[in-house]
């Protein structure tokens, strides 16, 4: 046992992040409904962890109770080590909807983290603009959210979050309402950037796809109530390509682990109607 | 071709009032239009001895500023914290939704009776008027506030002031000036009331009651003329401030 005890010590020391039988019910008048139940897992630092499963099998609401933006119903979720209590500045999170301030340029959208946190004018303009050159905007500094495409905000998102330095990047479904070409520019961004910046990403999607193509490991969701139905490490160099033998024989493995999960959620909101 | 179609019918409508005074030939009814203009003309002479126009005209706005800053001041901090905390909307709602329908003129006789014949009365008949559009309009404001912007500034580290101070304020500021505008509409309406209360010896609205009493027609008018393009100017001017820094509003898809 005590070996046992030992491993898992040194398991704990290597995350960052750790979900302990994270349960959520959302309670309304009529009904309750079991969100997520009884889900495990962690996250290691550096780690690239993606989260696939069918819609509406809780994995935003699981990412968004990391974000501390929901509450638990039961159990906990811990942040090296400490239980996170409401959201915080090192989960920073980007999301699928446009989140951009709209009355700010693209500048200040960047700099309001740093702005929160009382860095002067000077310098969290300097940090801003790094990252801005990171993700590949210069020269837009003073252009509002109005005037760029969906892509184009959806990375200054992405900047946002980077330049307020979060220990974890957050990401519910990012490029979920881009267009396929954008989609894998971003996709290649992103790793740039993660690789750069070694940060530790937790993502959040439906494409499998795009979680081998991105992931160090990939977790399998079940239909609702979100169970964790298998974690498959992706032992694959980067770049990825998506038409190797070994991508696809990933895609497979997972789809295949999916179908069923699609089919019962196609099959309770069929009973459901 | 535009502008013609613009003033043909303000024209058209001075030639019948022009004709409708020399038909009737009764300057108590309608007065001659170039008696009006000729008032209008030369603001700087006194009438009837109670000053000129442009006089009477600046009491007037001074009124309608003050009345109106003490709306804004009350009104839109109250409105953003209805609309942003529940509770303090549970206190006041009910409170609000009261008095938010008794027209500013019924307040009169409290008003006198609370501040007595004065300046005071007047101002708080302003305020009255003005109070509830800032007020109501900053409260909608705060709530079309979309819910992911709080929570995508939280998950940056923001707190309760940051939230207010950098997402409520500015996103709601497009219909707190719209607010104003409209409360600057209503106190302008106000002060004129105001002005024609018991006890009142100048501005534009005490100007038109006397001259009402000394059957001046042509000063009646002519103060009327000047009400409108003031009430004129100033919606356009507020309206102007609202397309010049919140372009963002309405290009934000």
């Amino acid at each position: 046992m005590e070996i046992f005890d030992k491993i898992k010590l040194v398991f704990l020391m290597s995350a960052i992040l750790e979900i302990k039988n994270v349960v959520k019910k959302f309670i309304s008048e009529k009904k309750e409904v079991l969100a997520v139940d009884n889900v495990n897992f962690y996250v290691k630092h550096n780690e690239f962890l993606s989260i696939v499963g069918p819609s509406g099998c809780g994995k935003s609401t699981l990412l968004r109770m990391i974000a501390g933006l929901e509450t638990p119903t039961s159990g906990e979720i811990l942040m090296e080590g400490r239980k996170i209590k409401g959201p915080g500045a090192e989960r920073g999170m980007v999301f699928q909807q446009y989140t951009l301030l709209p009355w700010r340029k693209v500048l200040d959208n960047v700099a309001i983290g740093l702005e929160i946190k009382g860095i002067p004018k000077k310098e969290r303009y300097e940090i801003s603009r790094k990252f801005i050159k990171m993700i590949g905007l210069e020269g837009f500094e003073d252009s509002y959210p109005y005037e760029l495409s969906g892509g184009m905000q959806q990375r200054v998102a992405i900047g946002r979050t980077l330049a307020n330095d979060p220990k974890i990047v957050l990401m519910d479904e990012p490029f979920g309402a881009l267009d396929t070409q954008t989609r894998t520019i971003l996709q290649n961004e992103l790793l740039r950037i993660w690789n750069k910046d070694k940060k530790t990403v937790l993502f959040v999607t439906h494409s499998v796809d795009e979680a081998i193509y991105l992931s160090d490991r990939v977790i399998i969701m079940t239909a609702r109530p979100g169970r964790i139905k298998d974690i498959i490490p992706i032992d694959l160099d980067r770049p990825r390509k998506r038409n190797s033998m070994e991508f696809i024989e990933y895609k497979k493995k997972i789809v295949d682990k999916l179908k069923d999960e699609v089919l019962k959620t196609y099959n309770m909101n069929n009973y459901s109607i | 071709m535009n502008i013609l179609k613009k003033i043909i019918m303000p024209l058209l409508g001075l030639l019948l009032w022009e004709l409708l005074a020399i038909w009737l030939n009764n300057p108590v009814i309608i007065p001659p239009v170039e008696s009006v203009i000729n008032i209008l003309m030369n603001p700087q002479t006194s009438v009837l001895g109670t000053g000129n126009l442009i006089e009477n005209t600046i009491v007037s706005i001074k009124r309608v500023i003050s009345g109106f800053i003490i709306a804004g001041i009350i009104g839109i901090p109250l409105g953003i914290f209805m609309g942003y905390f529940s509770t303090i909307m549970d206190l006041f709602d009910t409170l609000i939704e009261l008095l938010r329908p008794i027209p500013p003129l019924a307040w009169v006789p409290l008003a006198l009776a609370w501040f007595g014949i004065g300046e005071t009365s007047m101002l708080f008949i302003i305020f009255i008027g003005a109070f509830f559009p800032i007020l109501l309009n900053t409260i909608a404001g705060v709530k079309s506030v979309p819910k992911i912007l709080i929570e995508s500034i939280e998950t940056l580290g923001a707190k309760e002031k940051d939230i207010l101070l950098k997402i409520i304020l500015p996103a709601s500021s497009p219909s707190i000036l719209t607010g104003l505008r409209v409360g600057a509409g209503i106190a302008w309406m106000c002060v004129v009331a105001a002005e024609m209360l018991p006890g009142s010896n100048s501005g534009l609205g005490y100007l038109i009651m006397y001259a009402y009493s000394l059957s001046r027609m042509d000063i009646v008018v002519a103060s009327m003329v000047i009400i409108g393009m003031i009430g004129l100017i100033l919606d356009r001017g507020l309206k102007y401030l609202e397309n010049r820094y919140f372009k963002w509003k309405s290009l934000t898809k």
